[in-house]
């Protein structure tokens, strides 16, 4: 029997890390198909992005916790698993040790200067509406 | 390469899978900064939303749809095939119902999208 899929990646042997990793690409997948699409056809579909200024954000969009804590939870679903997938890429294309070594470096540094860019706007624009 | 390589359509499911997660990733690269923007540049964050209002931009916009809503569909399908291995004997049909999903909540989407560049009626907002 085929023990594994025709477009994922084998499933790591072995139960350490590489195996987690491997779950938990799968389970911030299921988390995105919901937040990620959600986002999309909210302020895609439902909401016209011209009308997504500055004043829509802070005095309607951001006004409220529950879109701020959702938000947040995207982003950090999309970091995950968007840095974890990039990297497994880079895994899979760039062989020489200091060449891959170099990537990854520059990728988890890049994807910390995101994680710190998005939780401080996040945290710190203001909230009219706070009580 | 993926006419000639006779992977069949695993192989484009996969190829797929990849290049429209590179694409989300990059644009999660430009969302991040563009909202850091309405804290740190408000004015200049209002430049960068009449490019996506713009009609190129809301072209880009719905590729970035196609790519989210393909990469979804078929991360569900590699969910389904990992933890019931019997199913991927039906991993064309998965692959094939995937993009019957697509075109049904594409379409409509798509077309919203697009509506105020051609001054079509907007059905749904």
């Amino acid at each position: 029997m085929m023990r594994y899929s025709r477009s994922g990646r084998p499933k790591p042997p072995g139960g350490g890390r590489e195996t987690a990793v491997w779950y938990l690409m799968r389970l911030s997948g299921l988390a995105l198909f919901v937040l990620a699409l959600a986002h999309y056809l909210i302020l895609h579909f439902v909401f016209d992005p011209a009308d997504q200024d500055v004043d829509f954000i802070t005095n309607e969009r951001w006004n409220q916790l529950f879109w701020r804590a959702f938000d947040w939870t995207l982003l950090m679903m999309v970091l995950f698993h968007g840095f974890m997938g990039v990297r497994t890429i880079i895994t899979d294309y760039a062989h020489r040790p200091r060449v891959r070594v170099a990537s990854l470096t520059a990728l988890y540094l890049l994807g910390a200067l995101l994680f710190v860019l998005g939780t401080n706007v996040v945290m710190t624009l203001p909230m009219p509406g706070a009580p | 390469m993926l006419l000639r390589y006779r992977g069949g359509e695993g192989m484009i499911a996969w190829a797929f899978h990849r290049i429209s997660g590179v694409a989300i990733w990059a644009f999660v690269l430009l969302h991040v900064v563009d909202i850091y923007l309405v804290g740190g540049n408000p004015e200049l964050y209002d430049e960068v939303l009449k490019v996506y209002a713009s009609f190129p931009g809301r072209i880009l916009e719905v590729l970035l749809g196609a790519a989210l809503l393909y990469h979804a569909l078929n991360g569900l399908r590699i969910i389904i095939m990992d933890f019931w291995p019997p199913l991927t004997r039906y991993h064309r049909a998965l692959w094939y119902g995937c993009w019957a999903i697509f075109i049904a909540v594409g379409l409509p989407v798509a077309y919203e999208i697009m509506a105020p560049v051609y001054g079509w009626p907007e059905f749904f907002r």
